[in-house]
């Protein structure tokens, strides 16, 4: 689907659903130089349990249109601008790596929209090297190397996927391979400076962390979760950063046991 | 900051994925080894679980016609040698390539492809897919301005094999490609005489690669297989060429794959719909048997190409040989071009023209004794056919004229034996046929 938004267009996933007009919504925001595609199977999933799914493209992200937002705040004001546009309030907000501080963000500066969220691999503070801003600020594909091999355990590097026939290591890379030049390096500054405390969870908020993740890793998630307060936190064994390619199964039971509880 | 100041981790290396690739121990058993799992289909623990699997929310396995968890290894595995997204294994090369075409092409479309080409699948580009409305034009594959200069409006797809067979020209890939993509057009490479020791197509440009997986990949000759690749880098929806990929599916509830599945697009649908619906599936065991070849396949490949090269050397000193054509040659009009492409070998296969046309190559065919008379490539054990009579004996003679065929020729598929016991049947032979002169 696609629609206007700051004269811009914004393309977002469905999970091919058809909600019912009341339909309570889930929104799902992807991380740092991905797009929707990453979460195919969950969209799926909620949209024939009867959600309505909104998982956006981010502003020059996948196929929508623009240019990249500068801060996790301005991309958390963004989504509540689409937000209302698109279906009313209450809704469930999913979000992994950037995605996951975009909803936290969100939930801070909108919480009138939301009901409950899910962070997955969040860290906050969420620091990036030097090597990789370095390399993401020239567009070298070194960027690409270090996020799309740091983002998987030792296992998910050499495969063994759950998604028969897919190589997560090189999907991994052909995504990141599809954004246009300043992208990635606009949206790692973005998780870089962000630097807003984490504070009590106003609604509902599960947290799941990958035990093998060295991009966020676990013990940093466990720490938004007691910050957070109002939290449970599922910790996935052997799991790397790239949850939703490693263990799409077990990161979509963690969800469903928490959405539709 | 410069370029070369930036340094990405290393990756597994090739030798490492050939082995580890797509499987760690089984969780439940601790095997080491893949397992095969020989069974038709896998139990649901409930029935939202299996409309899960159904409508492409879990991952797992429904039915091993759609997939198999051995099967699954192996795809992987070929996926990850080949610089891919994903593979699909099915039941010979021939299926793999009317997977990856059958995946994107319609009535009324159209193929360009290399005219050099396995008989196999000349056949199925100039008569039998003629049938379904698909067309193609044969170009010469030295020559990529050909392939542009073929280009219709209907065009869908560039197609050639790296290494020729028999005539063992060498496609240029870069080249090639960017004729393709300059018009919207994927190209389609059969990387079977190389294998993906020896050269990474994807890598080189090419978005989809098929093997005949009953070759170098399995070594052994004891299974027919196939697989196909997607490099999961081209552009679909940029193209607008390819409604299969970027509009509605009715046979999935409306699923646009471009739209839901990005780069893994045309993977997933040559699984839900062309291995589902033309079900030219591979049995588990013979993927399992493949693994066990492919396990070692840096090392079998490094003898293949010094064997190789023993035996040309050899060959093209012989007085009673007219001719040796192999890229590895420096006589080869591709020799630079393989030199580039196919840095670490030009393969083991290789043909020769004896003098004495027909007859001769009859004649030296039947006195070897260690080479192997048969039609298979890619074997452990030395092969030798005579194709005008067998592998292309279908073509008529402006074609195999076309393709580079002489009626003396005889190919060569050098196996891993001792190089000086090959040498010495082949003289054998070769004193047999002097001795008729």
């Amino acid at each position: 689907m696609k629609t206007q938004l700051r004269n811009e267009t914004v393309h977002f996933g469905t999970g091919s659903g058809s909600p019912a007009p009341d339909a309570p919504t889930i929104v799902f925001v992807h991380g740092a130089g991905h797009d929707a595609t990453v979460w195919v199977m969950p969209a799926r999933y909620f949209a024939r349990h009867g959600l309505r799914v909104l998982a956006p493209d981010l502003p020059a992200h996948g196929r929508s249109s623009g240019e990249p937002l500068q801060s996790i705040e301005a991309m958390a004001d963004w989504l509540a601008e689409l937000v209302d546009q698109q279906c009313r309030a209450g809704v469930i907000m999913v979000g992994h790596s950037m995605g996951a501080l975009v909803t936290m963000s969100f939930t801070q500066r909108h919480p009138q929209l939301v009901k409950k969220s899910a962070l997955l691999g969040a860290s906050a503070p969420m620091p990036v090297g030097p090597p990789l801003l370095n390399a993401a600020a020239d567009s070298h594909h070194a960027a690409i190397d270090m996020a799309n091999t740091w983002s998987h355990s030792t296992v998910g590097r050499l495969g063994a996927s759950q998604m028969p026939g897919i190589h997560i290591l090189n999907s991994g890379e052909r995504l990141l391979e599809r954004m246009s030049s300043g992208v990635y390096h606009a949206d790692l500054a973005a998780c870089n400076a962000f630097a807003t405390p984490v504070t009590p969870a106003q609604v509902p908020t599960l947290v799941i962390a990958g035990e093998a993740d060295q991009m966020t890793p676990a013990k940093a998630g466990v720490k938004v979760a007691h910050a957070l307060g109002n939290s449970e936190v599922v910790i996935l064994r052997g799991c790397g950063h790239a949850m939703l390619m490693e263990q799409p199964n077990e990161v979509l039971d963690t969800l469903a046991d928490f959405i539709l509880e | 900051m410069s370029d070369g100041d930036h340094r990405g981790p290393a990756a597994p290396g090739f030798d490492t994925l050939a082995l580890h690739a797509g499987q760690s121990p089984d969780p439940t058993t601790g095997a080491r080894a893949t397992p095969i799992y020989q069974s038709a289909s896998f139990v649901f623990p409930d029935s939202d679980y299996a409309a899960g699997l159904f409508n492409i929310e879990r991952a797992g396995h429904v039915y091993s016609r759609l997939s198999n968890p051995t099967n699954a290894v192996l795809e992987e595995r070929m996926a990850a040698l080949d610089r891919g997204v994903g593979a699909i294994v099915t039941a010979s090369g021939q299926a793999a390539a009317h997977l990856g075409i059958a995946t994107l092409l319609g009535a009324n479309d159209h193929i360009v492809s290399s005219r050099s080409l396995y008989g196999g699948t000349h056949n199925l580009l100039e008569y039998t897919l003629k049938r379904f409305g698909i067309t193609t034009t044969f170009v010469d594959p030295r020559d990529p301005s050909a392939f542009e200069q073929a280009i219709r409006p209907n065009t869908k797809l560039l197609f050639g094999e790296i290494v020729g067979n028999p005539g063992l020209e060498v496609l240029d890939i870069p080249r090639v490609a960017d004729v393709a993509h300059r018009h919207g057009l994927p190209l389609m490479v059969d990387a079977t005489l190389v294998t993906p020791y020896l050269c990474q197509p994807i890598v080189l440009g090419a978005d989809i690669v098929m093997h005949s997986a009953t070759k170098f990949l399995s070594g052994h000759g004891i299974v027919i297989g196939g697989v196909l690749i997607d490099g999961g880098t081209f552009d679909w929806e940029g193209s607008g060429r390819f409604p299969t990929l970027t509009e509605p599916y009715d046979g999935f509830h409306n699923l646009v794959f471009a739209e839901e599945f990005g780069p893994q697009a045309f993977i997933t649908r040559a699984r839900k719909e062309g291995i589902r619906d033309f079900g030219a599936c591979m049995a588990p065991m013979t993927a399992f048997q493949i693994l066990q070849g492919l396990e070692t396949l840096p090392l079998r490949m490094q003898k293949h190409v010094s064997n190789t090269a023993k035996v040309v050397a050899y060959l093209d000193e012989h007085p009673l040989v007219e001719r040796v054509v192999y890229p590895g040659l420096p006589s080869h009009p591709d020799f630079e071009l393989a030199q580039s492409l196919l840095p670490q070998g030009a393969g083991a296969v290789f043909t020769f023209s004896l003098k004495g046309g027909r007859e001769a190559g009859r004649m030296f065919i039947e006195s070897l004794e260690l080479f192997s008379h048969l039609a298979n490539i890619g074997d452990a054990k030395s092969l030798v056919i005579h194709p005008a009579s067998t592998t292309h004996h279908r073509m008529d003679a402006a074609s195999l004229k076309a393709a580079g065929i002489d009626e003396g020729m005889v190919r060569v598929s050098v196996g891993l034996e001792d190089a000086a016991d090959l040498i010495a049947d082949l003289k054998k032979a070769l004193r047999v046929v002097e001795r008729a002169q």
